[in-house]
């Protein structure tokens, strides 16, 4: 028995028309909405100084690029991924939009900080674009000094001014989500009952408050070095430039934690709903969140092993980073264990999900390789390191947040997307994906060296190979594009709960109305109950 | 009638204060959330300042004589008097709050101006101490000028040194800014004894500036004074 | 609803600590303590910071959440520069590089 669905009549997209009714919005879905279109542009920018690296490394000869100009692109390439596109993702877009709904409010606590947040994030991204017309930018984006405080002669300035200013567009996101997760839950809704969505949330937000402001500070240090003389990092001065790197990356580890959490969060809730079944061991998978997100803290120097510091603290580091991965793992081991035995499907956000088991898996298996120091000593700064981030930044978390978007979609704009299209896009992601960044373990355990233009000829099959592989993920990834576009105005209507799962966000129209609720919800159950009541109500059975 | 219950008609709902956000179901809840807020905000600020007293921390242990003789050189009593400014503006801030919890607006708009005006004497001290340190060629880079053996060591000195009070100089702009536009808020009666969370509020913002100072006077003007 | 309203007096009274606390500081600063200068003005410091949290920032008569919040914030503070310090203590001292001719 299957109701025509239909949309409902007033949602959030309709519910004001012109551009100042969404420039000047403070509904958080809107916002979302917002947020989505531009870190899309940004990760459109990221993919095309990453097609130029690729194209230039399919031959063994620095060719394509003087060397300078090469550096310009992995520069780039990285600034936009990390500060303009991975840091903000899955929670500027989908948190924002789904956290209020997950637990029964109307808005976030403080929805013009979020617009204000939205803002300064167009505006460090005005300054990214001043720099990238204005020549480029060539340090590296870990801007290591003294190059980037003394020597570099591109425009340093203004991309380290457009990361700092959009790291306050992270620290008001992380701001806006603990005060909002802390203070307004709905009635019955305790800590204990919350989605696992939004415990990565909290996580990642602790993170983004805690860190983002060291590295401003650095920045700040690097500015009035350039600036106006000061010595803080200047060796002639007795500076020292490996204090830059300690503070730099005080922030830029737990970063990528801000970058993988919000994904696992992600995983959670697709594997649950696609498994018909509830999380394994929900109060372990919520803690360990926790637990990622404190001991990211005290593991940086592992990207500075080979920098200078003594080896004393070396060992301390290394030892340190073997426990930042066992939250992670008990975290996999949970999601294995709730796959056992449930029932499980193919649809293209559980692709998504299996996609990251394995990529993340391995990603992070080679973070333990790295973490160990003597192996460390030879491939740091090769390409094994290189194949080990990517693993866990796009085989991890670019692979959550897809899938997110494509689990969300059909509450965000109302409509189903075509499910032909992307598992065919899933899959050459997952192919294209592997073609691209597996050979680089080999490459870099073989020796070659990240950020160089020219290679010995013997690197060149691998190349070529991962440069192939480039071409097919960026056809697996203009397909949403495509589908998602199409969908809006031809997707089937999709209902308030297409897929049948569990959650509040769940029970309430989609698209939903701009107060999200009618009335405030109080929550009795459990998350996760899969029963076969909420499978008929899905059509499900 | 009173300004909440015309509201309240308008809405057609329950009674509420004027100030009640709609995403909020009461004030109890906006009090909590912008407290909790702003409470976060100044963890990111000690964060924020942190990374420059770990920049402090390691430079005066590597070169405490250099650190030691560049302190020297800073007056001490602009300082000390800045210090007891600023010490005197958390009281007249405590006090304004205290007068907005207690619903008495005059005392709230005299006090909050005390505070105001407090902060400027401290940012005109500041200027003054600027200029003297831009006629000594104490400022680093190409026009630093010192005669010691550890001339360049002292310009990490004075790097910090001007970083770091110039962040904290522009964070008491800042505050005075805010409370610029408390003030007038007080002064237009939106605030009692039932909301005067923005006056709390500025007023963590306030005190948090202070403590900030509180460590670099020490740090920065008493390095070694015992010669 | 409103929270803890605390008397003028006691406001006064930690004014009064401050000052002292200060003029302390300064003359401590005078005083040939070896290398107990150091701790002592931090010491002093901290013990003024503790008098502006506690009682102009209410933080005494706050929430669990907020005392939380100030304790978390001094946690990551100590973890940045003592593990950063392991580094620097566990190996030389900085020197002065000539500049590249």
């Amino acid at each position: 028995m299957l109701d025509t669905l239909k949309l409902p009549e007033r949602h959030y997209l309709n519910n004001g028309h012109g551009l100042k009714s969404w420039l000047l919005t403070k509904d958080h879905k809107r916002i979302a909405i917002m947020y989505l279109i531009s870190i899309s542009a940004m990760f459109l920018l990221g993919g095309l100084f990453a097609a130029a690296v690729r194209v230039e490394l399919m031959t063994p000869e620095g060719d394509l690029f003087l060397a300078d100009n090469y550096n310009k692109m992995f520069t780039m390439h990285g600034v936009v991924m990390v500060f303009f596109f991975l840091i903000p993702s899955t929670p500027a877009v989908l948190g924002n939009f789904l956290i209020p709904p997950m637990i029964g409010a109307k808005d976030l606590a403080f929805p013009r900080i979020n617009l204000l947040s939205l803002y300064i994030f167009w505006v460090g991204a005005a300054f990214f674009f001043y720099a990238l017309f204005a020549g480029g930018v060539d340090t590296g984006w870990t801007f290591y000094t003294p190059f980037s405080s003394f020597a570099s002669n591109t425009n340093v300035v203004p991309t380290a001014l457009g990361a700092f200013i959009s790291g306050f567009s992270s620290i008001l996101t992380g701001l806006n989500f603990i005060v909002t997760i802390h203070r307004m839950r709905a009635p019955g809704l305790t800590w204990f009952r919350l989605p696992l969505f939004v415990w990565a949330h909290y996580a990642t937000s602790l993170i983004q408050v805690l860190g983002t402001p060291v590295v401003a500070i650095t920045i700040i240090m690097v500015f009035v070095e350039r600036a106006f003389g000061f010595g803080i990092f200047d060796p002639t001065r007795g500076g020292d430039p490996v204090l830059f790197q300690h503070l730099f990356w005080f922030y830029s580890h737990p970063a990528v934690y801000i970058m993988i959490l919000p994904a696992m969060g992600v995983i959670s809730e697709v594997v649950s709903t696609f498994s018909r079944k509830t999380i394994f061991g929900y109060s372990f998978v919520a803690f360990s969140s926790l637990a990622i997100a404190v001991f990211g803290f005290i593991v940086w120097a592992h990207h500075m092993f080979v920098a200078g510091i003594s080896t004393y603290s070396a060992m301390v580091f290394s030892f340190l980073s073997f426990s930042v991965a066992i939250p992670s793992a008990v975290k996999t081991f949970n999601w294995a264990a709730t796959l056992y035995k449930g029932a499980i499907s193919f649809e293209t956000p559980m692709l998504y999900a299996y996609g990251f088991f394995g990529l993340f898996l391995i990603g992070g298996l080679t973070g333990l390789f790295l973490a160990t120091l003597g192996v460390d000593v030879h491939v740091h700064d090769t390409y094994f390191v290189v194949a080990h981030f990517h693993y866990i930044m796009v085989g991890g978390a670019i692979m959550g947040y897809l899938g997110g978007l494509h689990f969300w979609w059909p509450k965000l704009v109302g409509r189903m997307y075509s499910e032909f299209l992307s598992r065919i896009s899933a899959i050459l992601v997952f192919v294209g994906f592997n073609l691209t960044f597996f050979p680089q373990f080999i490459l870099g355990y073989m020796g070659m060296p990240r950020r160089y233009h020219a290679y010995p000829d013997e690197f060149q099959v691998l190349n070529i190979m991962s440069s192939a592989g480039a071409g097919v993920l960026g056809i697996g990834y203009l397909l949403p594009v495509i589908y998602f576009l199409w969908s809006l105005k031809y997707g089937e209507v999709a209902g308030p709960n297409p897929w049948g799962a569990s959650g509040l966000e769940w029970q309430i129209p989609s698209p939903p109305p701009t107060e999200n609720f009618k009335e405030q919800p109080v929550v009795h159950g459990e998350p996760y109950e899969y029963t076969p009541h909420v499978a008929r109500e899905a059509n499900l059975v | 009638m009173s300004n909440a219950v015309a509201h309240a008609e308008v809405h057609g709902h329950a009674e509420h204060h004027t100030a009640l956000q709609h995403h909020f179901e009461t004030m109890q809840q906006q009090k909590e959330a912008s407290t909790l807020g702003m409470w976060v905000f100044l963890l990111t600020e000690v964060l924020f300042f942190g990374g420059l007293f770990m920049a402090y921390l390691l430079y005066r242990t590597w070169y405490f004589e250099a650190f030691a003789e560049a302190s020297r050189t800073i007056a001490i009593a602009p300082g000390a008097i800045n210090t007891a400014v600023l010490i005197g503006s958390s009281l007249t801030m405590a006090l304004g709050v205290r007068a907005a919890q207690t619903n008495q607006r005059t005392a709230t708009v005299r006090w909050l101006i005390a505070t105001i005006f407090l902060g400027l004497v401290f940012l005109g001290v500041k200027v003054y101490e600027y200029a003297d340190k831009f006629e000594h060629h104490h400022v680093p880079g190409a026009n630093f000028i010192s005669e010691s053996p550890w001339a360049a060591q002292e310009q990490i000195f004075f790097s910090l040194y001007f970083t770091m009070t110039g962040l904290h100089a522009l964070h008491m702009i800042v505050g005075v800014a805010i409370m610029s536009v408390i003030t007038w808020m007080a002064a237009k009666g939106r605030f009692d004894e039932h909301y005067y969370t923005p006056v709390e509020m500025a007023g963590l913002y306030w005190h948090f500036v202070d403590l900030v100072w509180i460590y670099l006077f020490p740090l920065l003007y008493l390095v070694e004074r015992h010669n | 609803m409103s929270g803890h309203v605390s008397p003028k007096s006691l406001y006064y009274s930690i004014f009064g600590a401050l000052m002292v606390l200060t003029a302390i500081t300064v003359f401590a600063a005078y005083v040939n303590l070896g290398n107990l200068n150091a701790p002592v003005a931090l010491a002093i410091a901290t013990f003024k910071a503790t008098l502006v949290v506690l009682f102009f920032m209410h933080v005494k008569y706050s929430s669990r959440l907020t005392k939380l919040v100030v304790a978390t914030s001094l946690f990551f503070l100590v973890i940045l520069l003592g593990e950063m310090m392991m580094d620097y203590a566990s190996r030389g001292m900085g020197v002065v590089l000539p500049a590249l001719q």
